[in-house]
């Protein structure tokens, strides 16, 4: 029997080796600094989602291959139009790597409006506004912005990267950074929210917390 | 005869364990992959949570900075040729990071080489020969649609598309190929009787005395001896062994190789498209092509590093199990018949995005 076990193990290495190199994920082949919006109607309700993603060097190169400028190398927002409609069309099948939850209920966007591609610094930038399906009021609004197979790295702007725009006054708004190390995420990390599911899977999430009491 | 059902019921037994243990680890490692599925939304779930600490956090952190560096050492050759030295050491360094990491590519080749008895040798000369390919494929496409055609990225991430789905299902084939083969060796070993090791000899004769010569016994007792040697290596020994390795991987096994490279090189890595169009808007698509090849030698080496500790820990299970006349076989047999159904399942899994492979770059 010990032989068997043997055998056993010996299987196990085998097979093991052959699969251990099958699981795990991709690393990032894009990398985005996004800013974004969240967008408020005057009664209170949280109405969507305004993005404005700017694509690195060798993405906005490679978008950008086969599209025609008039002016080489300065391409306007119409001659990027299809472009766009590509984008949103592509980012559609993840979501928008945008993912809203309202007092722990997860809330869906529509089809994105008001999008289009602006070029400036060889760089593309895609603005988008997701609409939320059904305008809602939350006491805790929790969004998050990340690829979970890393291929898309986001990395917020370091200026103003969150913005609230029309909210109500007493809304409270925390921004955390993908738990990556680097201090920013430490410095807001003094406010505690109660969701003691904090987890790993985290660790490439941008997470906007906005409090209204 | 009375030991015949009960060895039955052992075999069972190991067939059993050894399809669970199968079925446990591909279960595992779809779950991985699953976590990442697009539709279900956000799962941070305890699935990532290997992916990102230790050592796979270092090497993905590794490949972002090569990989990043890339495009910068492109922008900078443009004016200082002697960039061109750094770009292809950042690539061969990328491509040996980049290949550590998980990809199916090395998971087909370990599989192929623990089902049909490669040689380390082989195994090298495989993983080799499937890199340069991906990276020549990677160069036609770049080739073809950007250069020649001026397509745009939609274009050519559709034809990238179209390739990628031709290369799982040449996977899939090719494994429910080496299925067919190795389901032969493992039935055959299946239905050898596994004779207790002590009593191996007795158990041959006494069995054969009892059904085909003991009437004879008495008559013809020289012819009856020759008889029973030959039934015994005619019939008995040649199924209760199976097919010698040698034989199993005799002719025939080049092109099986071949079929490997091909199944697994013919899906160019995202990288190496980015790298290639971005090189190619900068004027400078040797340069790309170049880095390129840099990259598929990095990746060559990793794999064949990883096709080699397969390798070994095949032929560690072979010496392990080798004390065991017709058990030893069994295992074998069966081992190679799980590795020979894992290409299968990859194939498969990866035709019906139940596992995820580096995504195609179409945004």
């Amino acid at each position: 029997m010990r032989a068997a076990l043997r055998w056993g193990l010996a299987l196990l290495v085998a097979s093991g080796v052959a699969l251990g190199a099958a699981t795990a994920e991709a690393h990032p082949h894009v990398w985005i600094t996004a800013k974004s919006e969240l967008i408020y109607a005057a009664d209170g309700t949280i109405t969507g989602v305004r993005h404005a993603w700017t694509f690195d060097d060798m993405f906005s190169t490679y978008a950008l291959q086969g599209i025609e400028a008039k002016v080489k190398g300065a391409y306007s927002r119409e001659e990027l139009a299809s472009l766009a409609q590509t984008n949103v069309e592509s980012l559609k099948e993840f979501r928008f790597f945008t993912f809203a939850k309202a007092d722990g209920k997860k809330e869906n966007f529509l089809e994105p409006v008001d999008y289009f591609l602006e070029f400036k610094d060889s760089a593309l930038t895609l603005h988008f506004t997701l609409p939320v399906k059904t305008p809602f009021k939350a006491k805790q609004l929790v969004l998050e912005v990340f690829d979970h197979e890393f291929f898309i790295d986001f990395k917020y702007a370091d200026r103003d990267p969150v913005k609230l725009v029309g909210a109500p006054t007493d809304c409270k708004m925390q921004f955390q950074r993908p738990n990556d190390g680097t201090a920013s995420a430490q410095k807001l990390g003094e406010q505690n929210f109660s969701g003691g599911g904090s987890n790993f899977g985290m660790m490439f999430a941008n997470k906007i917390t906005v409090d209204c009491p | 005869m009375t030991s015949n059902p009960r060895s039955n019921a052992a075999r069972c037994l190991w067939v059993g364990v050894v399809v669970l243990a199968a079925v446990m680890m591909f279960d595992s490692a779809v779950h991985d992959l699953l976590a990442q599925n697009p539709f279900g939304g956000p799962r941070p779930g305890p699935a990532a949570e290997p992916q990102v600490g230790g050592f796979v956090g270092w090497l993905l952190a590794k490949q972002s900075e090569f990989y990043r560096e890339m495009s910068a050492t492109i922008r900078a050759a443009k004016s200082d040729g002697s960039a061109v030295w750094t770009l292809l050491a950042i690539s061969f360094a990328y491509g040996i990071f980049h290949a550590a990491g998980p990809g199916h590519g090395k998971a087909v080749i370990s599989s192929y080489l623990v089902a049909n008895q490669e040689t380390a040798r082989r195994g090298i000369v495989l993983s080799f020969a499937s890199a340069l390919l991906q990276s020549l494929v990677a160069v036609v496409v770049v080739g073809i649609c950007a250069w020649l055609l001026n397509a745009t990225a939609k274009t050519m991430c559709g034809a990238e598309k179209g390739i990628e789905i031709a290369s799982y299902a040449l996977i899939a084939a090719f494994g429910a190929r080496l299925v067919w083969t190795k389901g032969g060796g493992f039935m055959r070993a299946l239905q050898a009787p596994r004779p207790e090791p002590a009593l191996a000899v007795v158990h041959h004769h006494h069995d054969h005395g009892h059904h085909h010569h003991s009437d004879h016994d008495h008559h013809h007792r020289d012819d009856d001896h020759h008889g029973h040697d030959d039934h015994v290596h005619d019939e008995h020994c040649g199924h209760s062994h199976g097919l010698t390795p040698d034989q199993l991987a005799g002719p025939g096994g080049w092109r099986r190789g071949l079929g490997t490279i091909f199944a697994v090189g013919l899906r160019p890595c995202s990288g190496a498209i980015l790298v290639l169009v971005f090189a190619l808007a900068q004027g400078l698509f040797w340069a790309g092509i170049a880095a390129t090849f840099a990259m598929g030698i990095g990746t060559a080496i990793t794999v064949a590093a990883i096709a080699m500790l397969s390798v070994s820990a095949r032929s560690v299970a072979q010496r392990l199990s080798a004390g065991r006349d017709g058990g030893g076989t069994l295992i074998m047999r069966g081992i190679e018949f799980g590795a020979a159904g894992l290409v299968l399942l990859f194939g498969l899994g990866l035709l019906f995005g139940y596992l995820a492979a580096e995504r195609v770059t179409c945004l």
